[in-house]
């Protein structure tokens, strides 16, 4: 009886979470799956069963092999620079929280760098990304100042519009969704932990790999899905970044969106979701965040 | 004594109270307090106009409340979110102000009303580009794509048909129009441009851009195959799947080669990439070119000599719009089309619906300048009046007469739009 009675109890604290939940974000999960298997034309939607925005866009996937078809090479193109992404705000990212976790001791200071990675957040997207055309544009900064210590005659090209800009962005944005998390798990590490590794002869090097990196784990497991899900369904740093001529998954989704082509664009959608859930659960097969935290 | 002062206390607090939520309600709805807006009126007249940021002048809704007492909300969104809008929330608008390449989705969700020609007063002035597809002089204009006057007239009020003889029931009251080309730097590029070729020209290799808008951006691109002699299309606004391949083969053979810098798809893209130089040569708008050269960097919208690719937009109402409203809206699109606010556009670089109604209301010099293309004898201002050109200057591509005599086709929905999006994927992720 008591049982039951705690049970119902915790189901009613949990009842406003999980309506919420449902009304937000499962409903609307639930009327794009299936949107995505309607039928259109020019200016509508067409409530009756159709396949066609997923035939529409695996078209040629098996007519163009071996070469690949343009969702394969799309999908292809945001996986390596989700890639990139995550791996160069994964290295920043932990060192950045290394340093304010373990070499700033004062409370305070903490607080203040960990402020100051918000930086970036400060201004609205859009102009933080247009800032980097006078930095790395042909006439840029960066171009001009190399021009003039004499290290390049013509201007680097690829310096913006490129995959290098893209990436450079995305770092730019998205490094603190990996400082935060690591940090926090830093923070709760036992000190006692690396002062027994010290005392027991251990390097740094081998504390770092045995203890500090196995027990960040969760807080690298968290900030690697919100810099994976951010950048696979990123559109708008790529497009500007890319000089709008780099493919990414969401951008299929815009331009399908644009031309009223609503169920093509809820397919793409149901597709890039399966994708990243699929990397999500690969990450957290590696590391059980529940079992973690 | 007191209780009668405590009466008139209430009543007062009541109205306060009253006037603060009208006015919360009507800044939430305007999307931004410009003063107090009067909330004492029984019935203010409020019209929510819903269109680009091009047309949306904070001028024009100024002299239109003054003039007529009507309050314009301006609803802003890009060119396809205003389609989206249309068709996903009729109600969330009363005045639409939209492009006539769109009418081929619009007018068969059934979301937008017919306006009555009899009740424009000016209908019957209105330019022969519109009605005819003719110059004032009587000279044919290029009819590819979805040009205007294919589209101007339905069969009846509520039908879905566009009929190609004139009737009373109008899908768009024409306001505004332009001939686009590419803009190119002089500057950078010394040498005369003659010819859309040259947008793929490997001189130019790194240095030109398109816009990335699939309907517009096939359209220069077909622009420029044609030049090249490649192809010659029946309509290059109603491709068939096969020109479609041939267009997106061309450009994307460009793009592997390095051609584009980069793609725009927003005014301020296109005027940061040539105010940098980012590119010298690419597809523009009129504005946009303003707006460079009046940074002081040197711009030409360069004319060519296989002629412009044309765009028009006009008024309609929603399908939920009724009674007094609908009179408010004959009455905004009447005063629209009075002359004031055709100046203003003229005054733009764009061109007026109804030319003489805006010409009473410039100058001789700007009228000379603007639209018959002669040297400016003053400075020419802006509307704003910051000055645009100095005297001597003539505009690029001259008189109207010599630019809206050049278009050689419309922006335009084609009939495998679909496949035409799906190609224009491909192209991006090449």
């Amino acid at each position: 009886m008591v049982e039951d009675r705690r049970s119902f109890v915790a189901w009613l604290q949990a009842a406003p979470m999980m309506l919420i939940f449902a009304l937000f974000f499962l409903l609307p999960l639930l009327f794009v799956t299936i949107v995505s298997a309607w039928d259109y034309n020019e200016y509508e939607m067409i409530p009756a069963f159709s396949l066609r925005g997923y035939t529409d866009t695996f078209e040629g996937c098996i007519a163009e092999l071996p070469g690949l078809c343009t969702i394969l090479k799309t999908y292809l193109k945001t996986l390596k620079l989700c890639l990139l992404t995550w791996i160069l705000t994964l290295l920043i990212g932990f060192t950045v929280a290394y340093f304010l976790a373990f070499h700033v001791r004062s409370k305070t200071w903490q607080i203040v760098l960990t402020l100051l990675c918000t930086i970036p957040f400060w201004t609205s997207n859009v102009i933080r990304m247009i800032a980097w055309i006078p930095l790395l544009g042909r006439n840029g900064l960066v171009n001009k100042g190399l021009q003039g210590v004499g290290l390049i005659q013509e201007p680097l090209e690829w310096l913006l519009f490129s995959e290098f800009s893209v990436v450079l962005a995305l770092v730019h944005l998205f490094t603190f969704f990996m400082v935060v998390p690591i940090f926090n798990s830093m923070i709760r590490i036992d000190k006692r932990l690396i002062e027994a590794a010290y005392d027991a002869g251990a390097t740094g090097w081998q504390t770092l790999v045995n203890i500090i990196i196995p027990l960040a784990k969760p807080g690298i497991v968290i900030g690697s899905i919100f810099v994976i899900t951010i950048v696979m369904g990123d559109f708008v740093t790529i497009g500007v970044m890319g000089g709008q001529q780099i493919a990414s998954a969401g951008k299929i989704i815009e331009s399908r969106l644009n031309a009223l082509q609503f169920p093509a664009a809820a397919a793409n959608a149901v597709i890039l979701l399966g994708i990243t859930i699929v990397i999500i659960s690969a990450l957290t097969r590696i590391v059980d965040i529940r079992k973690e935290l | 004594m007191s209780k009668r002062w405590k009466f008139n206390n209430s009543v007062s607090r009541r109205a306060v109270l009253k006037g603060a939520t009208g006015a919360v309600g009507l800044a939430a709805g305007s999307g931004g307090i410009t003063g107090f807006p009067y909330v004492h009126s029984a019935e203010p007249k409020v019209l929510r106009y819903l269109g680009t940021a091009v047309n949306e002048g904070d001028d024009i809704s100024k002299k239109c409340l003054e003039d007529t007492g009507i309050k314009i909300e301006y609803i802003t969104a890009t060119t396809d979110d205003v389609t989206k809008r249309v068709i996903t929330q009729p109600n969330s608008f009363d005045v639409l102000d939209t492009e006539y390449f769109s009418l081929k989705k619009l007018v068969p969700s059934g979301n937008i009303f017919a306006l009555d020609a009899r009740k424009i007063k000016e209908f019957d002035n209105i330019t022969p580009v519109f009605t005819k597809g003719q110059l004032p002089n009587g000279k044919k204009i290029g009819a590819q794509g979805t040009a205007p006057w294919k589209v101007l007239y339905l069969e009846g009020a509520n039908s879905k048909k566009f009929s190609t003889t004139p009737t009373e029931f109008v899908t768009l009251i024409p306001t505004v129009y332009n001939a686009d080309t590419l803009g190119i730097r002089p500057d950078l590029i010394k040498r005369p441009i003659a010819s859309w070729t040259e947008l793929l020209n490997p001189e130019f290799k790194g240095k030109a851009s398109i816009l990335n808008i699939p309907s517009i951006g096939i359209m220069d691109a077909a622009m420029v195959v044609e030049a090249t002699g490649q192809h010659k299309y029946a309509d290059k606004g109603n491709m068939t799947k096969a020109e479609i391949d041939l267009t997106m083969k061309i450009m994307t053979e460009a793009k592997k080669a390095g051609q584009f810098r980069a793609f725009w798809k927003d005014f301020n893209e296109s005027v940061n990439l040539m105010a940098s130089g980012e590119t010298v040569i690419q597809s523009m708008w009129s504005p946009a070119v303003t707006k460079v050269r009046s940074m002081g960097i040197a711009c030409t919208f360069q004319p060519l000599k296989e002629g412009y690719r044309s765009w028009a937009s006009g008024f309609c109402v929603s399908k939920a719009v009724s009674g007094p409203k609908l009179d408010w809206a004959y009455e905004f699109v009447n005063w629209y089309l009075s002359g004031w606010a055709g100046a203003y556009l003229n005054r733009q670089g764009y061109y007026s619906a109804v030319l003489s109604t805006a010409k009473a209301n410039m100058t001789p010099d700007e009228w000379g300048y603007w639209m018959e293309g002669k040297p400016a004898a003053g400075d020419i201002k802006a509307p704003d009046g910051t000055v645009l050109e100095k005297a001597g200057a003539k505009r690029d591509g001259g008189s109207y007469d010599d630019r809206m005599g050049a278009v050689a086709c419309w922006n335009a929905v084609m009939d495998e739009n679909d496949y035409m999006v799906r190609k224009w994927n491909e192209f991006i992720a090449a």
